[in-house]
């Protein structure tokens, strides 16, 4: 199919431009291209975030729910992350349920922020045994131009760190929303960083094009004090031991970089909310 | 995880709950050859984890449409039996069975030569008939076997293992019950050949130095694993060669 015949051609002149350190898009290979973080956007959700990494766009949402707590912790609230592909991010998307593509996405963004401990779900029990908040947290792919892990992740931390929570008062065994609201019991702000490799080079935030070419894909979560809480290859290629240990080095440096700007990024905006 | 469990997982001269050491594997027993319908098969018992292979392929491409004009498609149906594990599961398949095989089928296709068979599917089947952790790692390990019993080329086979955070430390060859109340997951998958990393995945929380001792650890696990496979593939077709069969 010619298809193939193009990205071929366009994984040379990647690999070769690699070699002087510059990209395509005249990036260096340790550069993200850039970000914005728009929180508050819908309101009727607890929390928004739309967060685009160069042309790259996702929109998430939270949702409170009261609901059914696990078994094995009858005393803590869930979270449930979910990914939606809209048709129109990417011609290669098609109408329908999500594909493996789709649940690997929405299962390494849960895993990021599932591990980091992001949300205290001790804190989210209304009746111990019985009832919790179930925190629904859905990013909604809205353009594709590469790196849609990245972008998930900083879209779905934005919307969770710009939320705000229903307070309940229990009364009995009854549940009353007094309809105020309270802060979410966050802990953590975990950054997730996405290389790819190709040729031997590592790429942070591959675009599109340099997704099309990639051998394979690397990701990894960090905490704020510097620990590791989630790791994804992905991709039908290798990547050698070495080449792990320089991707951790790097998105070590990188994820301190996009947590400082999403800090400040959410300062600003979330003074904003609180006033209207 | 509860802090009801006062039971402890490794005791204070660092012995593990069955009986192992912190860098040893469990008895591991791969098998090539076990089923007649398919091109090739294999079945492994990893402690008590359990699974069975089947490789379909190099076939027809179904539906064709989906064939690729420059090599084989690799798919990969990674499913538990509903009787598997502690509770009933049910048989469609959870999305955590979608993203595993997902990530088994990108571990596995590194190593095989796709491009001499362009047009075709090469489907492997995989059936988690009892699941006691590390259950991927079994998974991709006995696949490799059932791609070499399938006579299907390969640049290397890819052994696989896990190695979790335990009471703070760090432990090879996760089973379930270190899976469930440890700090953290990290399944590997290398062909030491080519020293490729065809799978890797972490969740939990390690420090960097932790990562990096877990790298080193990973890659001891895989080069015993990586024996058990080529001892189970001398076995095997030695006794294909002596029952008289064509290897």
């Amino acid at each position: 199919m010619s298809q193939r015949i193009v990205p071929t051609v366009k994984r040379k002149q990647i690999i070769e431009l690699s070699e002087s350190g510059r990209r395509m898009d005249g990036r260096t290979l340790t550069d993200y291209r850039d970000i914005t973080i728009q929180t508050g956007l819908v309101e009727k959700a607890e929390g928004s975030a739309l967060v685009s990494i160069g042309g790259t766009k996702v929109v998430a949402g939270i949702k409170f729910e009261v609901g059914d707590p696990f078994p094995d912790i009858p005393n803590e609230g869930v979270m449930q992350v979910g990914a939606e592909f809209v048709p129109f991010a990417s011609p290669e998307f098609e109408p329908g349920k999500p594909d493996e593509v789709a649940v690997e996405l929405a299962r390494v963004v849960d895993r990021g922020l599932r591990e980091s401990k992001v949300l205290d779900t001790s804190k989210l029990c209304l009746i111990p045994g019985k009832k919790v908040w179930i925190v629904h947290v859905d990013v909604y792919i809205l353009d594709h131009c590469g790196n849609l892990i990245d972008t998930a992740a900083l879209a779905a931390l934005s919307a969770m760190l710009s939320a705000s929570m229903p307070e309940a008062c229990i009364e009995g065994d009854a549940i009353r929303l007094t309809g105020k609201r309270m802060p979410m019991p966050i802990t953590d702000i975990p950054i997730n960083v996405t290389l790819a490799k190709i040729g031997n080079k590592l790429f942070v935030d591959p675009s599109f094009e340099e997704e099309e070419v990639l051998d394979c894909r690397f990701s990894v979560a960090f905490k704020e004090n510097g620990m590791l809480c989630a790791i994804q290859k992905g991709e039908s290629g290798y990547i050698t031991p070495e080449e792990v240990l320089r991707a951790v080095e790097i998105a070590k440096d990188k994820s301190q970089e996009i947590r400082k700007k999403v800090v400040e990024s959410l300062k600003l905006k979330s003074d904003k909310v609180g006033e209207s | 995880m509860s802090e009801s469990k006062i039971e402890r997982l490794i005791s204070e001269d660092g012995i593990r709950c069955d009986g192992r050491k912190l860098d040893e594997i469990r008895p591991i027993k791969f098998q090539l050859g076990v089923l007649k319908n398919t091109d090739g098969s294999a079945y492994v018992e990893w402690g008590r984890t359990k699974i069975l292979v089947g490789v379909m392929g190099p076939r027809e491409s179904h539906p064709k449409h989906l064939a690729l004009s420059d090599k084989a498609r690799v798919e990969a149906y990674y499913r538990m039996a509903s009787f598997s594990v502690e509770e009933w599961k049910s048989p469609a398949p959870s999305r955590r069975e979608v993203e595993l095989s997902k990530v088994i089928r990108e571990a596995l296709e590194p190593a095989i030569f796709v491009e001499f068979f362009p047009r075709t599917s090469i489907d492997i089947f995989i059936e988690v008939l009892q699941a006691d952790g590390s259950t991927r790692c079994a998974s991709i390990s006995a696949a490799s076997l059932a791609l070499v019993d399938a006579g299907i080329p390969m640049r290397d086979l890819v052994a696989s293992i896990a190695v979790g955070k335990v009471e703070g430390k760090l432990v090879l060859d996760v089973q379930d019950k270190e899976d469930k109340a440890g700090e953290s997951d990290m399944p590997m998958a290398y062909m030491p050949s080519k020293n490729a990393v065809t799978l890797l995945q972490m969740d939990g929380q390690i420090t960097h130095e932790e990562f990096l001792q877990s790298i080193e650890l990973l890659k001891k696990g895989c080069m015993e694993v990586y024996k058990k496979q080529k001892e189970a593939i001398e076995n095997h077709f030695k006794s294909a060669v002596s029952n008289g069969e064509e290897a």
